[in-house]
């Protein structure tokens, strides 16, 4: 088995103290070296945001690039080469926000592929303003009066937009969150991680202690993972008891699966090129 | 009833046009008339209008046909088929005096014209009564006009056998019954004019090929395997094509949520090893403009085809301008040198799009391609690709050393840096689109840093200008007294337009650059020197590459611009010529005659 330090990038992060994103990348380590994936096939590919940062702190290959975006990108790096595992990275705003439309269809193609979207219901990097996962009612810089709409559920969405794993964790449990992210790495079909990853500096309402409170594992109540009705159920609660771990895993044939370009074998990225064929298509041209 | 042939079937230069009822076959009467005239030898070169309805509207069909090669759709009509009294009013005006009119008199009666010669045939009547279906009226037209032009029959049937074959032998027999009886029809008629084709004077193979096939045809032979895309007119046929024949080649088409994703997907494959394109229209390219700086400052090859139509904001889907020049060269924020050509002519989207392949590959950045409705879906005889005429560029990559510590944007004296693929242990790197280092790591905040990164994606230019040097062409005369600079899809009426003023004693040269951004300013400044005026003709309103040459150039351009949805026509820019040639040699200021079309 690997080594968890083999996964750690040369750059520190510069997350601030006490960023659940922290956690998260330690999770994702451990969950890589648990899984003995070497470092060269592994592909994270972010958005902007403070948690975005995360391909620079691993060591692997990354791609950070706009926000909103990554999942087009991982989905493009998958499929031109299916050998690697694909660990698309990302916040609430971009992954929620912006980049909300890319998540509806993503989630429907079932690429195979892990989201780990560290959810901290506030906008970090541009210093505080509401996201799309903030509660209603939460005063933030950019909503002095309260927020107006309500949160988004980005289980429930992920659930109706075709998901094929759905989980959630939270940083203040590093255990179970690695546990997650390797089922989700381990699961062949898009997968979500959403992850409750506090902001210390600009959320000062979701904090460690608010969720201490109210978390609980699913696992812990014999949830039925298959049950599609019972994670959409479970998929809203939220007050006294939110509850974490797999709410909803189902095996569906993925993109790769379907496409014969890529169930053949060999990635695109490492066929040679062929010219052969090229004469029996002009034929119905002539 | 004469079936001899033409003497000289070099001379035949003829302009056909079907119009009627959109969705009764127009279209489809218009191919298998252009698809029988290429077999027969000649040159053709298409031009189709259509209404973006999808059924119903008026929609037109017109093609040349030639024993010479074509350069443009031509000008007067000699031969019209009109199916309506719409097609009839619409396209009567176009017919040259002493033109052809064909028309289906059982639909409407014309009110013949003195100039014209009218062939009145019953073709519905015919079709219902002989054939006992409407719609093979068209193929009763097809026999009319096979028959009374000596257009070759044989070839109307083999190719009628060939498209309805699947369909079964009792569809064959109908049509092939219905294109002898249009032939049967007229050869009772008295032969009023002098239209005779014979076979043409090609013997050898060629494909008959709209602009977007052409570009699909050379994408795969450069190796491209991976399309992302959203629909859009007139781009989505290149999709559709590529998704058809992709899988064949062990390659794919991912039809994607939006063009950010297309290009985004692109991006993502390319970075993983594949090679990925992506084509759209205006609307899509608008999309995109974020992306393409990504690729810009990650340095990913990236192919974007912009198969121009009218804008601003959805404009006329269907019709077709040259107006995305700005948003092609200048798009997108911050200073980000990509990669601008715009394809000239079908045979020209095959060798166009495998050079834009490898020059992506080989400076590792986007480039842009430009073309536009007129040419991408316009239908030409083209002489089967010799691929060995473009060798095959790919991108480079890291050695063994280089591997060692490895840097994936290191500075290097031609500006490209060894670029590893994922899945290549220790060549792990950051695709970074912040501001970064030689390794790839984020210096956001590193001042001089940014002006070294800056100079080294600009230090790639230098060998583009160089290639856009070389992929200039000139036509007419090297050092002209009236001087024409175009750029993409005018390049056939331009040289037409030259060799009729030529032909008058005008001392006329065009200049057609291949890559326009980086500008090949050696041929450029080289060509504007002796000249006494310059036109530049574009199908946009404000003149978007004359401005971007005023900006390199102090020079006095007049400018032609059409702006109603339709390509140039031979003779639009050669009364431009005559016009200017008078100012020039009244010694008057020509520019300031410049008028807009």
């Amino acid at each position: 088995m690997a080594q968890v330090k083999e996964y750690i990038g040369k750059v520190k992060p510069d997350w601030c103290p006490g960023c659940g994103d922290f956690a998260v990348l330690n999770a994702l380590q451990r969950a890589l070296a648990d899984l003995d994936i070497a470092p060269h096939n592994v592909q994270v590919v972010s958005g902007i945001g403070c948690s975005s940062n995360l391909p620079g702190f691993i060591n692997a290959y990354g791609f950070h690039g706009l926000h909103g975006r990554s999942l087009p990108v991982a989905t493009g790096a998958r499929l031109g080469n299916h050998d690697l595992t694909v660990i698309a990275t990302g916040g609430d705003g971009d992954g929620y926000g912006i980049g909300v439309g890319h998540f509806v269809h993503t989630c429907r193609r079932n690429v195979n592929m892990t989201y780990i979207v560290m959810d901290n219901q506030v906008y970090g990097l541009t210093t505080g303003q509401a996201s799309p996962t903030t509660e209603k009612d939460i005063v933030t810089k950019s909503t002095p009066e309260g927020t107006i709409e309500i949160a988004l559920s980005p289980i429930a969405l992920a659930l109706t937009c075709g998901a094929t794993y759905v989980a959630r964790g939270f940083s203040g449990d590093n255990l179970h969150l690695a546990q997650m992210i390797k089922g989700a790495i381990e699961h062949k079909g898009f997968a979500l991680v959403d992850v409750f990853s506090p902001c210390v500096t600009y959320n000062k309402h979701n904090t460690y202690p608010w969720f201490r409170e109210r978390v609980y594992k699913l696992e812990d109540e014999k949830h039925d993972t298959a049950d599609f009705r019972l994670a959409m159920e479970k998929a809203f609660e939220w007050g006294a008891r939110i509850p974490l771990g797999l709410f909803y895993k189902v095996e569906r044939p993925t993109y790769e699966d379907e496409e014969p370009a890529l169930r053949s074998g060999t990635p695109l990225a490492k066929q040679p090129l062929q010219r052969t064929d090229l004469a029996a298509i002009m034929e119905d041209f002539i | 009833m004469p079936s001899n042939s033409n003497s000289n079937h070099r001379d035949v230069d003829y302009v056909f046009r079907v119009g009627g009822e959109g969705g009764e076959g127009v279209i489809s009467t218009g191919e298998m008339l252009t698809q029988t005239l290429a077999r027969a030898g000649y040159d053709i070169y298409t031009f189709r209008t259509y209404p973006a309805e999808i059924k119903g509207g008026h929609a037109n069909y017109q093609v040349r046909a030639s024993g010479k090669v074509l350069l443009s759709y031509g000008a007067a009509v000699d031969v019209l088929l009109a199916f309506n009294q719409e097609a009839y009013d619409k396209h009567i005006g176009d017919v040259r005096a002493g033109g052809v009119v064909l028309y289906d008199s059982d639909s409407f009666t014309a009110a013949a014209r003195e100039s014209l010669i009218y062939y009145p045939v019953p073709l519905t009547s015919l079709a219902t009564e002989k054939i006992g279906v409407k719609l093979t009226k068209n193929i009763v037209a097809l026999g009319v006009l096979g028959q009374l032009f000596d257009i070759p029959l044989p070839t109307f049937e083999h190719l009628l056998k060939e498209r309805f074959g699947r369909k079964g032998e009792t569809v064959v027999q109908k049509n092939l019954q219905a294109l002898h009886v249009g032939a049967e029809y007229i050869a009772h008629q008295r032969k009023q004019d002098a239209i005779l084709l014979g076979p043409g004077p090609r013997q050898t193979k060629s494909l008959i090929l709209s602009g977007n096939e052409s570009l699909c045809l050379g994408a795969i032979a450069v190796g491209c395997r991976v399309y992302a895309g959203y629909p859009i007119t007139p781009a989505s046929d290149i999709m559709e094509f590529l998704a058809k024949e992709l899988p064949k080649l062990g390659g794919f088409v991912v039809q994607t949520e939006d063009e950010i994703a297309a290009i985004g997907a692109v991006l993502g494959a390319s970075f993983a090893g594949a090679k990925a394109m992506t084509a759209t229209s205006g609307p899509g390219f608008s999309l995109m403009t974020e992306m393409m700086g990504l690729g810009v400052v990650a340095e990913i090859p990236a192919v974007i085809v912009n198969v121009q139509r009218v804008g601003p904001s959805t404009g006329m889907p269907t019709k077709t301008e040259q107006g995305d020049l700005y948003l092609a060269c200048y798009g997108g924020h911050g200073n980000c040198p990509r990669i601008v050509m715009a394809l000239t002519s079908v045979e020209d989207c095959f060798y166009g799009i495998m050079r834009a392949f490898n020059m992506a590959e080989q400076f590792q950045l986007p480039v842009v391609v430009l073309s536009d409705a007129s040419l991408g879906h316009r239908k030409a005889t083209v002489p089967v690709p010799d691929l060995s005429r473009v060798p095959v560029i790919e991108r480079r990559k890291p050695s063994l050393e280089e591997l060692v510590n490895y840097k994936r944007y290191q500075y290097t004296p031609e500006h490209v840096s060894p670029m590893s693929v994922p899945g290549v242990s220790g060549g792990g790197y950051i695709a970074e689109g912040l501001e970064h280092d030689e390794t790839g790591y984020p210096a956001a905040s590193n001042h001089e840093n940014h002006l070294r990164a800056t100079n080294k994606r600009y230090g790639k230019f230098h060998a583009v200008e160089q290639m856009a040097n070389e992929l200039t062409r000139i036509y007419g005369e090297p050092h002209p007294e009236i001087g024409i600079i175009g750029w993409g899809s005018t390049e056939g009426v331009i040289r037409e337009a030259v060799q009729l003023a030529q032909e008058k004693g005008y001392s006329v040269g065009a200049l057609h650059p291949k890559i326009l951004y980086p500008q090949p300013l050696a041929k450029l400044t080289e060509f504007l020197q002796g000249t006494k005026a310059v036109i530049i003709p574009e199908v946009n309103y404000s003149g978007q590459f004359a401005t971007l040459l005023r900006k390199r150039f102090a020079y006095d351009f007049v400018q032609l611009n059409k702006c109603i949805g339709l390509p140039f026509t031979p003779k639009e820019i050669l009364d431009k010529i005559e016009e200017v040639a008078a100012h020039v040699h009244s010694g008057r200021r020509s520019s300031a005659y410049a008028a807009k079309l």
